[in-house]
């Protein structure tokens, strides 16, 4: 379970680096575009793009052991529990 | 059985180094665990004060003792001081550090300075909530509810939160100490599999810290910044809610504990396999049951909450989920019980403590259920039989798992054998005082008596003064040990590395262990109980 | 027994090799990340409770937010990730000069960020946007856009100061570079910080349209 010593040719990094720059731009253009209730989901996809390409490529995940991968999931699996359970009492207190 | 003069090692971790600073400054796991030993037997004694105030003015209907602001401070503080800074290190920063590196055949943990900030950061977060209690305390509650806590109290609330929300980072490193370790530094040979159950109790425990400590510590700092900046997180008044306070706090305060039981279990799974000279029956489950205990134990932390404003349906949901992560917890149960079936059972001290946690934690597990119940919670919830209930598994579960453990490694940390006549009858007073103590609050919380209340209707009280009475002979139990275990440290029998003849690689190495723990790296070529072992038990 | 190993300055006494010295730093970096991503996790939970609750004054709240700032802030950012992925680079292949270049280069950058965010504070606070007695916001929701302003602070607040750490890391790596300290076979601090770094980075693209981006085209 040892990890890679990988190192990724610079010109990956760059590549990411003007990814991230295009979604930022696109990310502002969305804002100003009325889509309804969409905007926001548009707005969460574009930054979870941006965050798996930081998290895959610049932190080296993609390539790391699958140690790794289990922590970093695991750890959104519980950022997801707080947030599903939590929610599902504010979006049921209505009911009846 | 073997009869030969057993001598101290000339070079072990106690004589590795004379002097405040050699103390101070260690990097060696085995002297930080005695470092938090101290520090926590010391708040052990000032939340056990608090108790006896309570139970002093308790023993009288009529709230005369002290004033009702005055007990509102006597319950927070008890609380505070015994889950912050007695429950939630105790087995871990005490028994976990001395024994994680020795059980998985280490030199040290994975990060021994980070260890020593650990107890250091402990001691700052510990002097603030101190300095809380001297300057007029706090009267809050442990759960520090909003807006009470946020807008409406007037005590020390800011400084004891940042002393929690420090104290709080010693939690997370001890944790992330642990599963590195664990997960990097096992000894070759050494297959998760091959680990003992303390090890995996050890491991989820501290999954539970990282994951869930940190949501603790923003709700610690959304409360001061309200407090200081009237910002409205949870106040109604500026469109907060209360209830997501609730939330939050759960959110770490139910795995929370989990953090005080899971250890207590891992002590009382080596307890049995050495005291019954067996295995631990069904050894992979009781495994995974600490790990499902640690990823269930996220999932239902609105059960405090039925009565708060949540919603029905999310009350029905972890309703269901409490009920769930019971089954984990049953395993142990069903499979200690089990591994006791034709074993050679000796009841020396260890083995008391480890029946009594057995026996009283699934009281206290089986109460739970009760009030997972969401019907039958709505009827006591806040009454005394919660309190009882969390007392259970708490005192009657963690803290005699704790004893146990420290009686059964205390030949290894001190090279000393303490009074087994002594340790039993204390053992016994524990049980028979701590069952005087909160079984009749059961009762009491079935009848009505809500909770935090220091004044009761009078048919209470033949109730009270029998738990009162029982909170006397339970003070006087915790107090023998605190005796013998000093006095054997000068005057005990010598204890040779292995007076238990039980396995693990804790036992291989001399009593007291150098500060390398092993001349040589052990290599393990076994599972965990392999008994009968090659050993014989030297102790009567 | 004779230690047949020969053990290098930079290995500490409890591990038996750099390797494993190496996958337990990382993976303790990675464990302390986890106890970030909860941290943050809770903040973020309260904003999407209120802004489920208040969602007009959020997007009234939003609007008063300086777009400019936070869309230069978030491209600095992103550059100083890539700065930081080059020191990393750097540091596996052994050029100091480099990797000291790249650090610096992160640390401006981080220092404009904070900079950018200094000055948003300052106009956030001479507009009375500040939560509180003096608080005024323009338009019928300024009651609970209190509550965004709230979360704003608090959020871009604890941002800043988990910036402010990075910035004391990243001088701690400059200085072992300089010293010699960080070589070809001992670069393990850099990419550990740099994780942190770009953990740092991740909250703020997510910080940025929730707090800047919300119904900007209801204007």
């Amino acid at each position: 379970m040892t990890e890679h010593d990988h190192i990724l040719p610079t010109r990956v990094y760059y590549l990411i680096f003007g990814t991230l720059m295009l979604c930022t731009y696109l990310t502002v253009q969305a804002a100003f575009l009325d889509l309804g209730p969409f905007n926001t989901l548009v707005a969460m996809a574009i930054a979870v793009l941006k965050a798996t390409l930081v998290i895959l490529f610049f932190m080296h995940v993609k390539y790391s052991s699958r140690l790794t991968w289990a922590v970093v999931i695991g750890a959104l699996f519980f950022l997801g529990i707080l947030f599903a359970l939590t929610m599902n009492d504010y979006l049921t207190r209505g009911w009846h | 059985m073997p009869s030969s003069t057993v001598l101290l090692p000339p070079h072990h971790y106690l004589n590795d180094g004379y002097g405040i600073k050699s103390w101070l400054l260690t990097r060696d796991h085995k002297r930080i665990a005695l470092l938090y030993l101290a520090a926590i037997t010391f708040f052990f004694v000032i939340g056990g004060l608090f108790a006896v105030m309570i139970r002093l003015e308790l023993a009288t209907p009529v709230g005369d003792l002290v004033s009702d602001e005055t007990y509102n401070k006597l319950f927070t503080m008890h609380g505070i001081v015994m889950v912050f800074f007695f429950l939630i290190p105790s087995i871990p920063a005490t028994l976990g550090n001395f024994l994680v590196p020795l059980m998985i055949g280490a030199k040290d943990l994975a990060f021994p300075k980070l260890n020593l900030a650990s107890w250091y950061i402990y001691i700052l977060g510990g002097l603030f909530t101190l300095y809380a209690m001297v300057t007029g305390g706090v009267d809050t509650g442990w759960t520090f509810y909003a807006p009470f806590s946020t807008v409406a109290s007037t005590t020390a609330v800011i400084p004891t939160a940042l002393g929690i929300f420090i104290t709080g980072f010693s939690s997370i490193l001890t944790g992330l100490n642990f599963i590195v370790t664990i997960h990097r530094m096992r000894a070759p040979g050494m297959t998760w599999f091959r680990m003992p159950l303390f090890l995996w109790s050890m491991y989820a425990t501290s999954l539970i810290m990282v994951l869930g400590t940190p949501v603790l510590a923003i709700t610690i700092l959304l409360v001061a910044a309200e407090r200081l900046f009237s910002f409205g997180f949870f106040n109604p008044a500026l469109g907060g809610d209360p209830v997501l306070f609730q939330h939050l706090f759960w959110f770490y305060s139910h795995p929370a504990v989990y953090i005080m039981v899971l250890p207590a279990m891992g002590v009382v799974s080596e307890i049995v396999a050495a005291f019954c000279r067996k295995p631990v029956f069904g050894y992979n489950f009781v495994a995974f049951s600490s790990m499902a205990i640690a990823v269930l134990g996220f999932l239902v932390w609105g059960h405090h909450m039925f009565v708060a404003g949540e919603s029905v349906y999310s009350a029905l949901i972890f309703s269901v989920l409490s009920f769930l992560v019971a089954i984990p917890s049953a395993v142990k149960v069903f499979n200690w019980t089990a591994t006791m079936y034709k074993g050679s059972i000796s009841w020396q001290t260890p083995m008391l403590y480890a029946l009594g946690f057995i026996g009283l934690f699934t009281i206290g597990g089986l109460t739970g259920l009760f009030l997972a119940s969401v019907g039958l919670d709505v009827h006591v919830t806040d009454t005394y039989f919660v309190v009882a209930h969390f007392h259970y598994i708490m005192v009657g579960g963690a803290i005699m798992g704790y004893m146990g453990g420290l009686h059964y490694w205390w030949p290894k940390i001190s090279g000393r054998l303490y009074n087994e006549y002594l340790a039993r009858i204390a053992a016994v007073i524990i049980f028979v005082g701590f069952n005087l103590t909160f079984f009749p609050q059961f009762i009491l919380g079935y009848l009505g008596m809500p909770r935090r209340y220091h004044a009761y209707p009078p048919e209470f009280q033949v109730l009270n003064v029998l738990s009162s009475a029982g909170a006397s002979i339970l003070g006087i139990g915790y107090l023998i040990p605190l005796l013998y275990l000093l006095w054997s440290l000068r005057y005990g029998k010598l204890a040779g590395s292995n007076p238990w003849g039980a396995t693990g690689l804790e036992w291989t190495t001399t009593s007291p262990p150098p500060t390398e723990n092993f001349h040589e790296v052990p290599i393990v070529t076994e599972g965990a109980y392999s008994y009968p072992s090659r050993v014989e038990s030297q102790v009567a | 027994m004779p230690e047949a190993v020969h053990h290098s300055d930079a290995l500490a006494h409890q591990f038996d090799s750099l390797e494993q010295q190496k996958e337990a730093a990382t993976l303790g970096m990675w464990v302390f990340l986890v106890t970030e991503i909860l941290f943050f996790g809770g903040l973020f939970l309260t904003y999407a409770v209120y802004r489920n609750w208040y969602p007009d004054a959020f997007e009234a709240g939003s609007h008063a937010m300086l777009i400019w700032a936070g869309t230069t802030n978030t491209a600095v950012l992103i550059t100083s990730s890539l700065t930081m992925a080059l020191a990393v680079h750097a540091a596996q292949t052994g050029r100091r000069g480099a990797l000291m270049l790249f650090l610096v280069l992160t640390m401006i950058l981080g220092t404009v960020f904070l900079g950018i965010k200094a000055f948003e504070y300052y106009t956030e606070f001479t507009e009375h946007h500040v939560p509180g007695a003096g608080f005024h916001l323009e338009g019928p929701e300024f009651y609970h856009a209190q509550l965004f302003f709230s979360l704003y602070f608090v959020m871009t607040g604890i941002h800043a100061a988990h910036m402010i750490i990075g910035l004391g890391i990243m001088a701690v790596m400059l200085w072992w570079s300089w010293k010699g300290v960080i070589t070809k076979d001992y670069y393990n601090p850099i990419e550990v910080s740099g994780l942190y770094w770009h953990f740092v980075d991740i909250i703020w693209i997510f910080l940025f349209p929730l707090l800047y981006l919300i119904g900007r085209h209801a204007h």
